[in-house]
């Protein structure tokens, strides 16, 4: 019963993590940027799916789907407004452009935390489910939109794949990601492939946010935890290797579980960061990375 | 040191002297005749205005001095309030309270509703001589200090009750409607891991077997939980009856996560956030069902205060005072009265004034506990003073069900809770 509950669980959490996870490592792969707003970005999608419920009583399927615009548009704004401008400043020193990015996109994520909190306070929200009530499976009274988050995250994970493996585009990106010189001499604008990684990942944070905001529930305090979760589960996994990446959310997610229910809730988290400064000793290039 | 140290307090002080001089001056020039309008009382407001709870807490006490100020102020003096935002943290409020006596020069200061904050802000009301009064924080150190070491701490009031008059306030609202009520007889208790819980979680242990309520089971988590999932399948294993809750710093995530997952378990107890009007709506109507104690709400006529302030309060803000806000505006009218009482704004005859205060207020009879009480200074609780409501969020409304006297509405529960009727 306990195996079984701990199972269930564990797979929403982990599914719903490796699907934040994603995102930041495409966008680490392709473009060398840890984007450090992540968790502000997610939590936006989830208030505005909130905010379109709740005060524009719009239905929860437009709600969530004004969820994920709003993290597109705040991608693609944070990449022309924050990212683009210092990768393409010359009074920056090349070698500092990255530490320029972590710091400018670290401070958009607490401008966008301030702004949300400002207008809709810091208590948190949570964003009307699609499909409500239970279901029980082999006697654990599990939330369909427990079932329906784990569903929508393998669903957009491997979606995601197909659009990386099978298409055109998906080539380029992944072209781009190992040699981006290359890509610009086969007469592809590098712009418009960030452009393109910058509007999945945006997508992606949006879903992971909407259905983060249905499943738990999101405040402004989320952006944090929810930035560092997505970076150590990143770090873990390799970073830029979008493999190790759902690897190590699955290892998180279960070890998290593992740890609220035959431990304590209070110390969910304290394992999960121990293997990971366990991982930084043994194999510091993470799980799968190759560098 | 000690030269360089006086040297600067001298230049301080001249400058002070200078600032008052010139200020003084420039307030003559521009007062038209002999009408001199006596100093304003400054009242400083420190709260954090980013979250509900604390956010209703300068609103209140800017209600009550334009109040006051509209009937002609204290004894032809208008009250002030200077508000600050402590973005709920002890170090900014610290910051806000010593400019607030340091710089604007306030007679009195209001401050959070965050235990964590108001027992910061404690020595330096101490330190800085100035009376302090909290409206919302339940800590039982904060009374306790005062009374033991009275000479000190005595500028500090706790206007809001200690976590063991909360914790009794939920046992005598229990007995009677749930354990002569629904015939409940066990209880998980389920609170979140901070100042406030640790007096409360004792109180409960104490007075829950004392009605009749068996203790299964006591889960304290981290104030940052966001899956409660495991949690509820720990209390729900141990089969309580209800789960006795001390929660404030979260509310809506396990509200949510209680109905989604529908733990058939009802809760009842101290949830801070669900005194907050805007909590069915920020939990999309999962609240309902859920019991909390509150010292007043809107519907619930307490005195005859109680439902013109809430109403007022909604038409001037546009929703109702969260649980710190009626205390916050019963505050300044007893401070004004306080001063009144005392012919001054001098410190300590302040607080002689405030510890002789009787004053039927929104949220009842408030008096202070003396110097020989345990929890000196923090507001008597009992019958005929304040006992607090217990209130159910039924049907995306707030309806006060005990006690009796105030009552609105019968416990009314959603289908997916199973009472236990033995």
């Amino acid at each position: 019963m306990l195996v079984l509950q701990i199972l269930i669980d564990g797979f929403a959490i982990s599914a719903l993590y490796a699907l934040g996870a994603t995102g930041f490592t495409l966008i680490f792969g392709v473009s060398g940027v840890l984007n450090l707003s992540h968790g502000a970005i997610m939590v936006l999608a989830a208030v505005a799916a909130w905010a379109a419920g709740s005060v524009l009583h719009a239905s929860t399927y437009v709600g969530a789907l004004i969820g994920v615009a709003t993290a597109l548009v705040a991608a693609i704004v944070t990449y022309f407004l924050i990212v683009q401008p210092i990768q393409r400043s010359s009074k920056i020193p090349h070698e500092e452009k990255e530490i320029f990015v972590l710091t400018g996109t670290l401070l958009w994520g607490i401008m966008i935390q301030e702004l949300i909190a400002y207008f809709f306070t810091n208590n948190a929200k949570t964003v009307l489910p699609i499909v409500e009530g239970v279901v029980s499976i082999a006697g654990v009274r599990t939330p369909s939109n427990e079932i329906f988050t784990a569903v929508v995250c393998c669903l957009v994970i491997l979606l995601l794949w197909g659009l990386v493996n099978r298409t055109r585009t998906g080539k380029v990106v992944l072209a781009a990601s190992m040699n981006p010189r290359g890509v610009t001499l086969l007469g592809y604008e590098l712009t418009s492939v960030y452009v393109v990684v910058w509007s999945i990942y945006g997508v992606l944070a949006g879903i992971a946010g909407v259905l983060l905001g249905m499943f738990l529930g999101v405040s402004s305090y989320s952006v944090g935890p929810l930035t560092a979760s997505a970076f150590s589960i990143v770090v873990l996994g390799g970073l830029g290797s979008v493999s190790g990446s759902l690897i190590a959310a699955f290892v998180v997610g279960y070890l998290e579980t593992l740890t609220a229910y035959l431990v304590s809730p209070a110390y969910r988290t304290i394992p999960a960061l121990l293997l990971l400064v366990a991982v930084m000793y043994v194999r510091p290039q993470g799980l799968l990375g190759r560098r | 040191m000690d030269a360089t140290g006086s040297r600067s307090a001298g230049v301080a002080a001249r400058a002070v002297f200078g600032a008052t001089a010139f200020g003084l001056s420039l307030g003559l020039a521009s007062l038209p005749g002999p009408a001199v309008a006596a100093d304003p009382i400054k009242i400083g407001v420190i709260a954090e205005a980013q979250a509900i709870a604390g956010a209703s807490i300068p609103q209140a006490a800017q209600m009550a001095a334009d109040e006051i100020n509209a009937a002609g102020g204290v004894d032809g003096r208008k009250i002030e309030i200077v508000a600050y935002d402590d973005h709920s943290s002890s170090a900014d409020a610290v910051r806000a309270f010593q400019r607030a006596v340091n710089e604007d020069k306030v007679n009195v200061v209001i401050a959070s509703y965050i235990s964590e904050v108001v027992l910061a802000l404690e020595p330096w009301a101490s330190r800085l001589k100035t009376p302090f009064i909290t409206p919302g924080a339940a800590s039982n150190e904060i009374s306790l200090a005062v009374h033991r070491d009275y000479e000190k701490n005595k500028y500090t009031f706790h206007g809001y009750l200690t976590s063991a008059a909360l914790a009794l306030s939920v046992c005598d609202a229990a007995k009677e409607l749930l354990v002569d009520g629904k015939k409940m007889k066990s209880a998980v208790i389920m609170s979140e891991d901070a100042a406030w819980t640790k007096p409360l979680d004792v109180g409960y242990e104490e007075c829950l077997p004392k009605i009749g309520l068996q203790v299964l089971d006591h889960i304290r988590f981290s104030p940052d939980t966001t899956d409660f999932t495991p949690i509820f399948n720990k209390i729900e294993a141990s089969k309580p009856d209800v789960i006795i809750t001390g929660i404030s710093h979260v509310g809506v995530q396990p509200t949510v996560q209680w109905k989604n997952q529908q733990v058939p378990i009802p809760m009842l107890g101290i949830a801070s956030q669900a005194t907050n009007s805007t909590f069915g709506k920020d939990t999309n109507d999962a609240a309902d069902g859920v019991l909390y104690q509150g010292v007043s709400g809107p519907d619930a006529a307490v005195t005859p205060k109680s439902l013109p302030f809430a109403e007022g309060f909604k038409q001037k803000f546009g929703n109702f005072p969260s649980y710190a806000g009626y205390p916050a505006y019963d505050e300044v009218y007893y401070i004004a009265d306080a001063i009144k009482r005392a012919g001054s704004t001098d410190a300590d005859k302040l607080v002689d004034a405030l510890e002789k205060t009787d004053w039927v207020g929104t949220i009842g009879r408030v008096q202070f506990y003396g110097k020989d009480e345990q929890f000196t200074h923090s507001i008597k609780y009992g019958k005929g003073l304040i006992t607090g409501l217990m209130l159910q969020w039924q049907d995306g409304r707030q309806i006060s069900v005990w006690p009796k006297e105030v009552a609105k509405g019968e416990l009314k529960f959603p289908s997916f809770i199973k009472l236990t009727t033995n």
